[in-house]
C-alpha cells in the first residue's frame, strides 16, 4: 500500500473518531463564538479611538476565532495522539506495514479536521454578523486557506507534544497556557493601540500576533504582503519545527527495529 | 446555630485548611484564571480609558482589578465546592452525612473553607496589582466594603457549587459548575463601563445582578460609592438563593443515604 | 504458510535504564505449530520478551528468530510473518468491529474486497458477525479479546503472539478464546506464544510452558513432566463415620508419607502415583473401614513455581511490569 494511501486510512480512522465525540467538537465552534459575541459587543466603543482601523469592532475580531481553532486542533490532536500511545493503538499499527510518519500525521488528522470545519463555521458566522472582508470573495478563500494552514501547523504542536510525553494530561494541561499566549497577542488591539510597553514587546515577540495580523489584514485594509507573507512564514516554521521535534521523539518512543 | 453545627463546620474548615497548606498548589487554579485576565485586560487594554466618554477616575487598571476581584471570589467559592465533588467520589462526603447529623454544619464548613481561600488569594491579588502601581482612592472603609461584595459573591458560588455536587455527586460535571458563573461575570460591563455598551451585550448587562455589584465595587475603589443598598441586596439576596438551592439538594442527597 | 514458522531464543537480554534486567538471559525454542506458554507473575518480564520478538522493542543484546527471521534485523520480514493481540485497551471505543478490520485490513495492504470478505469470515469465527457494525466502546471484555484476535488473523500468520489473553475475562469467555487458539494451532499450523499468570491456562492450553521470574527462565518443559519432576500424587480420604478416622489413618500410611489435610480426613504422598489407587481401595475394603470420600490431588504447576522460586505465583502482585 501506497504511503499515501495509509496516511488516507489512518487519517480517516482519526476523523471518524473525533467527529464521534461531541465534547471535542461543541467547544471548538461555541468558545470562540462566545468570545467574538462578547468581545464585539463589549468592545464595540474602542472603534471611537482616533485612526482605529476599522468602525466595526467584528471585523476586528473574527480573526481570533481563527487562531482559537487551531489551538484546539493542537490540543485535540495532541491528546488523542497521546490517548493512542498510552493505549497501546500505535503498537497495533506499527505491527503492521504502516510507515511511522503516516502512524504520526494520521493520528492528527482528526484535531486539524474540526478546526477546518471550525474555520468554515466561523467565517459563515461572522458573514451571516455582518463581517466585511475587505478583499473580497478571494480573500475570503485565502483567510479560510491560511486558518486552515495554521491549524495544521498547530496540530503538529499537539502531535510533539503527544509524542514528547505520551500523557493525554500533560498535553491537555498545555491547553491553558496556549490561550495565556492568545490574551499577550494582538487579539483584541492593533500593536500600535497597546499603551504597557512590556505588553507591547510581549505581543510584538509573540508568534500568535503574526498569524492574527496575517489574517486580519485580509479583513480589513486589503491584500498586504508584508502582514500576510509573515503569518505564512511562522506558521510554515511552526509546522517544520514541531512535526520534525515529533518525528524524532517518535523514534525513541517506538523503537520498532 | 447549635454548637453541633458550628463544631461540625470548624472540622470542616479544618480540614480543607490542612488539605491547602499540605499542598498549596492547589489555590493555583483559582489564583492563576484572574490573574491571567488582570494582565491581558490592565495590561493590554489600558488604551480602552482614552475612548470618548470613558471616564473612571481610579485609572483603567483599578477599573480591570475590581472585576478580576470579584471573579476571585467566585472562584474561590466554585473550587471549594468542587472539592465537595471529590469527596463524594472518594466516599468521605458520604461518610460525613451519615456520621454528622448537622449536616447544615458541612456546607457552612464548605463555605468558610471557600472565604478563607478568597482571603488567600484576595491578598495575593491585591498584592501583586498594588505592586503594579494600581491607583487606590477608596478609604479604608470602602475598600472592606468591597471586600464584603466578593465574599458575598464567593458565599452564593460555593453554595451554588455545593448544590451541583450534592445533586450529581460527581466531578464529571466541572466545566458545568463554572460556565454559568463565568457566563454571568462576563454578560456585565466587563471592558468599559454600561452606558459605552452597545447592542446585546447592553440589555443581558442591564438585567444582570452583576453589574449593579460591579459598578457598586468599582465606585469603592476609586472613592466614589455609588449603587451601594442595590448591590448588597443583590449579593446577599444571590447568597440567599443560592443557600436555598443548597438546602433543597441537600435534603434530597440525605434522603437517597437513608 | 512458511515452512519454517517456530520462534529460536538465545541468550535474549533487555535492561531498561542502568540496571533493570527486565528479561536475563532467555534461551528457548518453540517448534513450528506448537503452543508454548509462558508463564510468570505480574512484573516477570512476561511482556517486555513479547515486545522483542514482536519487533517493536529492540533486545539489548541475545539473539531471536520468529518464522526464521531476525527480530532485531529483519522486522518488517517478522511482522509480516506474525499476528499479536498485545493488550486489551488497544481498541479504539469510537469505531465498529468492522472499522477496525477495515483500517488493519488495509494497512497490511488487503485491497476492499478481500478485507470485507476475510474481515466477515473472521468476525463470523469469533462470533461476533452481529456485533461488527456496532462501536467498539459497547463490547464486553470478551468481546474485545475476540475482536484483537480476529485482527491479529487478519493477514493469515504464521506464528501468533497473545499477551495475557485472558486476563479479566469470565471463565466462558475463557474457554471460548482457548478453544479457538487451539483450533489455529491444531488445524491451521500457526505457532502460538502466549503469556499467562493463570496456571490453569498454561496447563490446559500449553503443549510447552516456560516459567519466568525476575527475567530468567526457572523451569520448562511440558506440563506433565513439569509435575511429575515435582513430585508424587497426594490422596486424601475422609471416613464416613468420624470414628474410623484413626483406623483409616493407620491403613493409609503403609502407601506413603503423611500430608497436610483437614482435620476430619487424612492425606498420604502416594509413593508410587495414581496407580496405588486400587491397592488402596482394596486394603480400606479388607479392613472394613467405609470411605465417604476420596481425592486424588495432582501436583500443580503452582508447586512448580514455588520450587523453583519459593514463593507462590497466585496472589503474588507486588511488582510492576517494567515499561519504558
Amino acid at each position: 500500500m501506497s504511503a499515501a494511501g495509509q496516511l488516507a486510512l489512518i487519517g480517516r480512522r482519526s476523523v471518524s473518531r473525533t467527529f464521534r465525540q461531541p465534547v471535542l467538537v461543541v467547544p471548538v465552534i461555541l468558545f470562540p463564538l462566545v468570545l467574538l459575541a462578547v468581545n464585539a459587543a463589549g468592545l464595540a466603543s474602542i472603534t471611537k479611538l482616533p485612526g482605529f482601523p476599522t468602525d466595526r469592532y467584528i471585523n476586528f475580531a473574527i480573526v481570533v476565532c481563527f487562531v482559537q481553532g487551531a489551538l484546539f486542533a493542537a490540543i485535540t490532536a495532541g491528546t488523542e495522539l497521546a490517548s493512542d500511545i498510552q493505549s497501546g493503538f500505535t503498537d497495533r499499527l506499527a505491527l503492521t506495514p504502516a510507515r511511522r510518519w503516516a502512524v504520526l500525521a494520521g493520528a492528527t488528522a482528526g484535531g486539524a479536521s474540526i478546526a477546518v470545519f471550525g474555520s468554515v463555521v466561523y467565517l459563515i458566522v461572522g458573514l451571516i454578523f455582518g463581517v466585511q472582508i475587505d478583499t473580497g470573495v478571494l480573500g475570503a478563500f485565502t483567510l479560510l486557506a491560511l486558518a486552515i494552514y495554521t491549524a495544521l501547523a498547530f496540530a503538529g504542536i499537539g502531535a510533539w507534544l503527544a509524542v514528547a510525553t505520551g500523557s493525554p494530561q500533560a498535553v491537555q494541561g498545555v491547553f491553558p497556557l496556549l490561550f495565556v499566549l492568545l490574551f499577550l497577542s494582538t487579539m483584541n488591539l492593533p500593536i500600535d493601540f497597546i499603551q504597557k510597553d512590556w505588553f507591547k514587546t510581549i505581543a510584538e515577540w509573540n508568534p500568535l500576533s503574526y498569524l492574527i495580523d496575517g489574517m486580519r489584514g485580509l479583513v480589513i485594509g486589503g491584500w498586504d504582503a508584508s502582514t500576510l507573507l509573515p503569518a505564512v512564514a511562522v506558521a510554515t516554521v511552526i509546522m517544520f519545527v514541531t512535526f520534525a521535534g515529533a518525528a524524532h521523539s517518535l523514534r525513541k518512543r517506538v523503537q520498532r527495529t | 446555630m447549635s454548637g453541633t453545627t458550628f463544631s461540625v463546620a470548624m472540622a470542616v474548615l479544618r480540614r480543607v485548611m490542612i488539605q491547602t497548606f499540605k499542598n498549596p498548589a492547589i489555590i493555583i487554579p483559582s489564583l492563576a484564571f484572574p490573574l491571567v485576565f488582570l494582565i491581558a485586560f490592565a495590561g493590554g487594554l489600558s488604551t480602552v480609558a482614552s475612548v470618548p466618554g470613558f471616564s473612571f477616575k481610579g485609572g483603567y487598571t483599578a477599573f480591570q482589578f475590581v472585576f478580576v476581584f470579584l471573579q476571585t471570589g467566585a472562584f474561590a467559592g466554585i473550587f471549594t465546592g468542587y472539592r465537595i465533588a471529590e469527596d463524594y467520589e472518594s466516599g468521605f462526603a458520604r461518610r460525613l452525612l451519615i456520621a454528622a447529623p448537622h449536616s447544615r454544619g458541612i456546607v457552612l464548613g464548605f463555605v468558610l473553607s471557600g472565604l478563607a481561600r478568597f482571603a488567600l488569594t484576595g491578598v495575593i491579588l491585591w498584592a501583586i496589582a498594588l505592586l503594579a502601581g494600581m491607583t487606590v482612592l477608596g478609604n479604608p472603609i470602602e475598600i472592606l466594603a468591597m471586600w464584603l461584595l466578593a465574599g458575598l459573591l464567593c458565599i452564593a458560588s460555593a453554595l451554588w457549587v455545593a448544590g451541583l455536587a450534592f445533586r450529581f455527586q460527581s466531578v464529571d460535571i466541572g466545566s458545568f459548575m463554572q460556565t454559568p458563573v463565568f457566563i454571568l461575570l462576563f454578560l456585565a460591563p466587563v471592558y468599559v463601563p454600561l452606558a459605552l455598551l452597545t447592542g446585546w451585550l447592553k440589555v443581558a448587562a442591564t438585567v444582570n445582578p452583576v453589574t449593579a455589584i460591579l459598578d457598586s465595587a468599582r465606585g469603592f475603589i476609586s472613592g466614589e460609592p455609588t449603587k451601594i443598598a442595590l448591590a448588597f441586596g443583590l449579593a446577599l439576596g444571590l447568597a440567599a438563593l443560592m443557600g436555598l438551592w443548597a438546602a433543597l439538594q441537600l435534603r434530597r442527597a440525605q434522603r437517597g443515604v437513608a | 504458510m512458511a515452512s519454517d514458522n517456530g520462534i529460536e531464543v538465545e541468550g535474549l537480554v533487555r535492561v531498561f535504564g542502568d540496571d533493570i534486567r527486565a528479561v536475563d538471559g532467555v534461551d528457548l525454542s518453540v517448534a513450528p505449530g506448537e503452543i508454548y506458554g509462558f508463564l510468570g507473575p505480574n512484573g516477570a518480564g512476561k511482556s517486555t520478551m513479547v515486545l522483542m520478538l514482536v519487533t517493536l522493542l529492540p533486545p539489548t543484546s541475545g539473539h531471536a528468530t520468529v518464522a526464521g527471521f531476525d527480530v532485531a534485523k529483519q522486522g518488517p520480514e517478522v511482522r509480516g510473518q506474525i499476528g499479536a493481540a498485545l493488550q486489551e485497551s488497544a481498541l479504539d471505543d469510537f469505531l465498529t468491529g468492522n472499522e477496525h478490520m477495515d483500517l488493519q485490513g488495509g494497512l497490511h495492504g488487503l485491497s476492499k474486497n478481500e478485507r470485507r470478505t476475510r474481515g466477515a469470515e473472521l468476525m463470523e469465527r469469533v462470533g461476533l458477525s452481529d456485533a461488527a457494525g456496532r462501536k467498539v466502546g459497547g463490547y464486553s471484555g470478551g468481546m474485545k479479546r475476540r475482536l484483537d484476535l480476529a485482527l491479529a488473523l487478519l493477514h493469515r500468520p504464521s506464528v501468533l503472539f497473545l499477551d495475557e489473553p485472558t486476563t479479566g475475562l469470565d471463565p466462558q469467555s475463557r474457554s471460548a478464546l482457548w478453544a479457538e487458539v487451539e483450533r489455529l494451532s491444531r488445524e491451521d499450523g500457526v505457532t502460538v506464544f502466549l503469556t499467562t499468570q493463570y496456571l490453569e491456562e498454561a496447563d490446559v492450553l500449553a503443549d510447552r510452558v516456560g516459567i519466568i521470574d525476575h527475567g530468567k527462565l526457572v523451569a520448562e518443559g511440558t506440563p506433565t513432566a513439569l509435575k511429575a519432576g515435582i513430585g508424587q500424587v497426594s490422596l486424601e480420604a475422609t471416613p464416613a463415620n468420624p470414628n474410623d478416622r484413626e483406623k483409616l489413618a493407620a491403613v493409609l500410611s503403609g502407601f506413603g508419607e503423611p500430608a497436610a489435610a483437614s482435620p476430619k480426613s487424612v492425606a498420604v504422598r502416594l509413593a508410587q502415583g495414581a496407580e496405588q489407587l486400587a491397592d488402596v481401595v482394596r486394603a480400606l475394603d479388607a479392613e472394613g473401614v467405609e470411605v465417604g470420600e476420596l481425592q486424588l490431588h495432582q501436583p500443580s504447576l503452582d508447586d512448580v513455581f514455588l520450587q523453583q522460586t519459593g514463593r507462590s505465583l497466585e496472589g503474588d502482585e507486588e511488582e510492576a511490569e517494567a515499561d519504558s
